[in-house]
């Protein structure tokens, strides 16, 4: 083993919880080498997604100032959709026009690989196109280091941070964790639709760089647990939609990217899009399994973080943010333990499990434990029926047809009680329940 | 042996778009990838330098940027990287192009010596021209062998290379003098995948930049959009024609189609079906 | 080198058309005659009839270039340069040049430049041309530019040189101010082949350059001619039908050789079918593939990329089959049909043959 080959920790993967990771570390003066499988830090990342300011702001306060942000969010919608329309609540305020937005639309190809350029500048040695293979350890078993798809003896380290994303391959293959249960994933399709930033704008009635964001359950997820997205970028629209894997695969009627063309084809989405250029899709897993599905977190000379360590709040969306603060919580762990000169053991790294319980990240996937679980049961009742109740209702009410208004509210209780019964209270029980 | 490989960085054209408005490029994350001709050439560096021994030196002409492309090439197994950036550069065609790069050669041959081989790729995705590298050649007075498939011999002591050329109706067989600029043609091989050490220390060396001036360029009106001759007048998206093609209906089945198809040909082209009767054998 | 920069020092190059003096003689449009075992690369003939339409727009003559050994008959040569439309042929010939070699090609053509002047001159944008056109440019310190589809006078008299530009996604035009000559390399079959005139006649000047076989470090130790039977003939062929990803699998490539050779015409494809392998090389049609002149081209499950659309758009008439009703070849494209080409392809092959079949035995 040469010296040249031996690093104070290495960090597999190169997306928002591993550069949070390595960046941290790095600039506490350790010797990192993070591995990126992609040809560059991004390049294998879904694009266009929402960042949330804080967590990168917590380690790079002043990153508004060159990261490569698309538009600040002003306007949120949530939409209920039926087959021929929606009914949703849109939430605008020029109260996030302020100084330092809170929420920024992002490309994820261009933004990875900006966080990363800070990693390198850092002090960090980065590869590139080079995927690990396989944890190297010890006669007992400690991790030692990583083995790649490439010739040569392996890179060897204090500790291995595996921040390595959803799949976890390397975790999975090292035993080191479960495989994924269906249950527990999503699997997402995305696009990239290209406009000129002037239709967008007039589009969506947004000037400068505000942007909107659309988030969308109902039908057009077939009654499969799911949503859908539409974000706006300066000139383009990512839109996605994503469905649980199980319900995917139990369901079995139709693929993501149908789903996804229905979506498209949806007479409320349809005209947003309308004379877009499609650049690109792909397809990619969420963790959605929530805290009971968050496997061991650490073990001897290893440490998890981000996706790999199924760190997402899918009821809001979140991701990147747990990806980044968890990578900084591991990284700081592991600075302490090397300032104290102690090795990365098992138990020395049980500091990283306390972090995070102090932290919001424990606390919000604490709070929606039981969510992923209502969903699982009661999925289509939420995904399509309700929509469809509640876009029947709206258009009974806002209809002018010569029926009175007594008749319209009682053909609107009546159309949810025939629909669910007595079911719709327990629904809202289960609901409130899982939400509190 | 030494030998220089002159890569350029370009935009990975495959993933270019235009403005459907204004006709301009959108290059927003269009990402950069090493011109992919010029990999060949690399290779084919990296093969003579695994047998006689010596150095391989990439350089490029670019945008600080460009220093990305270098240091993958370091990856691949190249030995060093230079980089010839500067703003007087900007707007180059391929005249002002070979005389910058021409000179970082020379350049870097006053550190390292004359190179025996300097290596290019046939032509580039962006600019797609096939000039630079007889520039070069014809700047530096280096034999000149272009669209090579193959290296049959070399002897850096005696100073001769043998290659097969393709030519247009077959191949050349040349024997040349070194130094040599060499034009690698596509398929003749394949880059490596450079090892753990290799991306190692890719990934922690320093690319040597210079500047105009570094490189001892002192008429900059040589250099840039000064030092180009060709200027570009106008960009524009092809045009569509007025009348777009006319749809023959493809409703009643395949069989209908390919009648109503085959009519609407020939309507159009009457002479052809005596062509294609003339023609036609063996049915 | 042999020419010293003309540029006035810290004048912005080219924007504005100012030809400096020495430049003002320089006169005519020259075609250089890509002279090989024997026999003029077609597409030294196509730069003729489009070198005559400059040089009439332009009031000068146009003079052909032709270079070789005195052992070759260059005289049969001499006669098809005026026939198809020069007014001079400038002759060159010499031992050293029986084979091409840069160095030597580089140094006469340099010389012939310097000594009679050219405005224009135009070589086939083949690897000979290329290979030459790159190291005169440099060497006379001009503006070149590659691979251009159009050519077209302006109205101050400057050469509008049209090239697809970022990997082909658009066209620019280039422009060679102030320098001379204004050199241009096109693609064969990208100019129409013009109609011979027989018997027409014109004016040779001999030009015997100082030449040392000695002094030439490169030697031609062999030629390995190409097969003949290979598939060069793809770029002469009346019918073309090709297919592209569209095909969705390498299988149904031979739905598209059955219909070309029921057509009794030639097949290709387009680049993606190269890359993966399904089809060799020099099958490919587009920019960076053959430029192809047929009477009828069958586009089968082809997007119509610019890259593709400008090595076909000089076909007679252009036929396109693709699900996609708003795929760009339909923008090109004479005739089209939006239906699924594996489906099509054997149903339209069966039906040529079929009426193929009827007007034989009925003729
Ligand atoms: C469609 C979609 C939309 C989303 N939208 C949002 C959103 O709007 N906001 C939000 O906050 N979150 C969102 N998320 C979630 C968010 O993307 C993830 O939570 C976040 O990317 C996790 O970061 P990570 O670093 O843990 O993993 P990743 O981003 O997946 O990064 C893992 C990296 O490791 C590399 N890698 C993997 N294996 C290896 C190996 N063996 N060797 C070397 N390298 C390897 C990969 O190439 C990758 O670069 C979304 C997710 C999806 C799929
Ligand atoms: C520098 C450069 C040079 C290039 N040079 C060339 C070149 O010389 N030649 C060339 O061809 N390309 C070239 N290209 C590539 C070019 O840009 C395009 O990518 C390529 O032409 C696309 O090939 P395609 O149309 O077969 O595939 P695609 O773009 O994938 O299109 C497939 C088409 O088939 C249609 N289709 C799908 N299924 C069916 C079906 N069942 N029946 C009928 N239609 C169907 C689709 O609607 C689509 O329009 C070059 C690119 C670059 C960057
Ligand atoms: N800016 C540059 N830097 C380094 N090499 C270059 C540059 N431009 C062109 N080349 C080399 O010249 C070859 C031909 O380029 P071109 O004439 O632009 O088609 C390329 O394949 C490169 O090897």
């Amino acid at each position: 083993m040469s010296n040249t080959t031996r690093f104070d920790a290495i960090v597999v993967g190169a997306g928002p919880s591993g550069n949070a990771a390595a960046y941290t570390m790095a600039r506490a003066g350790l010797n990192v080498l993070q591995i990126e499988r992609g040809e560059y830090a991004g390049s294998k990342n879904v694009q266009g997604a929402i960042l949330y300011a804080d967590a990168l702001e917590q380690m790079i306060p002043d990153f508004r100032e060159e990261a490569p942000l698309e538009r600040h969010i002003v306007e949120q919608r949530i939409w209920m959709m039926d087959d021929k329309g929606h009914t949703g609540m849109h939430h605008r305020s020029d109260d996030y026009n302020e100084e330092r937005p809170n929420r920024y639309t992002i490309i994820r190809a261009q933004f990875d690989k900006w966080f990363n350029r800070q990693v390198r500048d850092a002090g960090a040695t980065v590869l590139y196109e080079t995927t690990v293979t396989d944890l190297l350890r010890d006669a007992q078993g400690r991790v030692i280091g990583v083995q790649t798809d490439r010739e040569g003896d392996g890179y060897y380290a204090d500790v291995v941070v595996l921040a390595e994303g959803v799949n976890a391959l390397v975790g999975q293959r090292s035993g080191l964790r479960p495989e994924l249960r269906a249950e527990d994933v999503a699997l997402a399709v995305k696009e990239m639709h290209f406009l000129p930033q002037e239709t967008i704008e007039s589009r969506f009635n947004i000037t400068g760089g505000e942007g909107v964001v659309i988030e969308a359950m109902g039908t057009i997820t077939e009654g499969m647990v799911g949503t859908a997205f539409l974000y706006t970028n300066r000139e383009s629209i990512s839109i996605g939609i994503g469905c649980l894997v199980s319900d995917l695969s139990r369901v079995g009627k139709c693929s993501p990217y149908q789903l996804l063309d229905r979506f498209k084809a949806h007479p409320s989405i349809r005209s947003l899009l309308e004379g877009s250029e499609m650049k690109e899709y792909a397809a990619h897993l969420i963790p959605e399994g929530g805290y009971r599905a968050i496997p061991e977190l650490a073990g001897d000379g290893w440490i998890a973080v981000g996706d790999a360590g199924h760190f997402v709040n899918a009821v809001h969306r979140e991701g990147s943010n747990l990806a980044m603060t968890t990578g900084r919580l591991a990284a700081e762990t592991i600075i302490d333990l090397h300032r104290q000169g102690q090795r990365c053991t098992r138990q020395a790294l049980g500091a990283y499990r306390k972090r995070l319980e102090n932290s919001f990240v424990m606390k919000d996937m604490k709070k929606y434990k039981d969510v992923p679980r209502m969903l699982e049961k009661q999925g289509s009742t939420i995904m399509d029926l309700y929509p469809r109740l509640m876009n029947g209702a709206a258009q009974t009410w806002f209809r002018v047809d010569g029926r009175d208004k007594k008749a319209k509210e009682n053909a609107i209780v009546k159309a949810a009680w025939h629909a669910r019964g007595l079911g719709l209270l327990g629904d809202a029980v289960k609901l409130a329940r899982a939400w509190r | 042996m030494r030998i220089f490989v002159c890569i350029k960085q370009v935009p990975d054209s495959a993933q270019i778009r235009v403005h459907p408005v204004t006709n301009t490029i959108m290059r927003q994350g269009v990402p950069t990838i090493i011109n992919p001709y010029d990999l060949f050439g690399l290779e084919e560096a990296l093969r003579l330098r695994d047998r006689f021994g010596g150095e391989v030196t990439v350089l490029s002409m670019g945008p600080p940027m460009a220093s990305e492309s270098l240091r993958k090439a370091l990856g691949y197994g190249a030995d060093r990287g230079l980089l010839l950036t500067d703003r007087f550069f900007a707007g180059s065609d391929t005249l002002a192009t070979s005389y910058a790069l021409s000179r970082l050669i020379e350049k870097a041959a006053e550190e390292q010596g004359m190179p025996h081989i300097v290596f290019c790729g046939k032509q580039t995705i962006d600019g797609d021209t096939a000039q630079v590298g007889p520039g070069i050649a014809q700047r530096l007075g280096l034999s000149q062998l272009t669209y090579v498939s193959a290296i049959d011999a070399v002897d850096p002591e005696q100073g001769t290379i043998t290659v097969r050329r393709r030519a247009d109706h077959g191949v050349q067989v040349l024997s040349s003098r070194l130094p040599a600029m060499i034009t690698m043609l596509e398929g003749s091989n394949q880059i490596r995948r450079g090892t753990q050490n290799d991306v190692l220390r890719a990934a922690r060396s320093d690319i040597t930049q210079w500047n105009a001036a570094g490189v001892g360029i002192e008429d900059l009106s040589l250099c840039g959009l000064r030092g180009s001759p060709t200027v570009v007048k106008r960009v524009f998206a092809p045009s569509v024609r007025s009348e777009k093609a006319t749809i023959v209906s493809s409703e009643s089945g395949v069989s209908a189609t390919a009648s109503a198809l085959i009519e609407a040909i020939l309507e159009r082209q009457p002479a052809l079906e005596t062509d294609l009767l003339e023609q036609a054998s063996g049915y | 080198m042999t020419t010293s920069s003309p540029q006035a020092a810290g004048q912005r190059a080219g924007m504005k058309k100012e030809l400096p003096e020495h430049f003002r003689s320089y006169k005519h449009v020259w075609v250089f005659i890509e002279f090989e075992h024997g026999r003029i690369h077609p597409v030294s003939l196509e730069l003729l009839g489009e070198g005559r339409k400059l040089a009439d727009k332009l009031g000068v003559e146009l003079a052909g270039v032709l270079l070789g050994s005195g052992a070759d008959s260059l005289d049969d040569a001499t006669r098809n340069c005026f026939a198809y439309g020069a007014d001079v042929v400038y002759r060159v010939e010499h031992p050293v040049l029986a084979q091409y070699r840069n160095q030597p090609y580089t140094k006469v053509m340099t010389e012939l430049v310097e000594k009679f002047q050219p405005e224009i001159m135009l070589l086939g944008a083949t690897v000979l041309g290329r290979d030459l056109a790159g190291s005169v440019a440099t060497t006379l310190k001009t503006g070149l530019t590659a691979d251009c589809t159009e050519l077209a006078i302006d109205d101050e008299r400057s050469l509008a040189a049209t090239r697809p530009t970022f990997g082909g996604s658009l066209l620019c035009t280039i422009h060679t101010l102030n320098y001379r000559p204004q050199m241009a390399t096109v693609r064969p079959r990208v100019m129409a082949m013009p109609r011979p005139e027989e018997g027409r006649e014109g004016r040779v000047v001999v030009y015997t350059p100082e030449l040392e076989e000695e002094r030439i470090i490169t030697k031609v130790l062999d030629f390995l001619p190409d097969d003949a039977a290979e598939a060069s003939g793809l770029a002469f062929a009346d019918i073309v039908v090709a297919g592209g990803m569209g095909l969705r699998s390498e299988e149904n490539i031979q739905l598209v050789r059955q219909l070309a050779s029921v057509l009794g015409g030639d097949w290709g494809g387009s680049r993606p079918l190269v890359q993966k392998g399904w089809i060799a090389a020099d099958r490919q049609i587009g920019q960076t593939g053959k430029t192809i002149r047929p009477k009828l081209y069958i586009a089968a499950g082809i997007s119509g990329a610019i890259q593709h659309r400008v090595g076909v758009e000089g076909a007679d008439m252009i036929v396109a089959i693709n699900t996609d009703p708003n795929a760009p070849i339909f923008d090109f494209a004479h005739l089209g049909v939006v239906s699924d080409a594996v489906a099509l392809l054997p149903v339209l092959t069966e039906a040529f043959r079929q009426r193929l079949l009827v007007n034989r035995m009925a003729g």
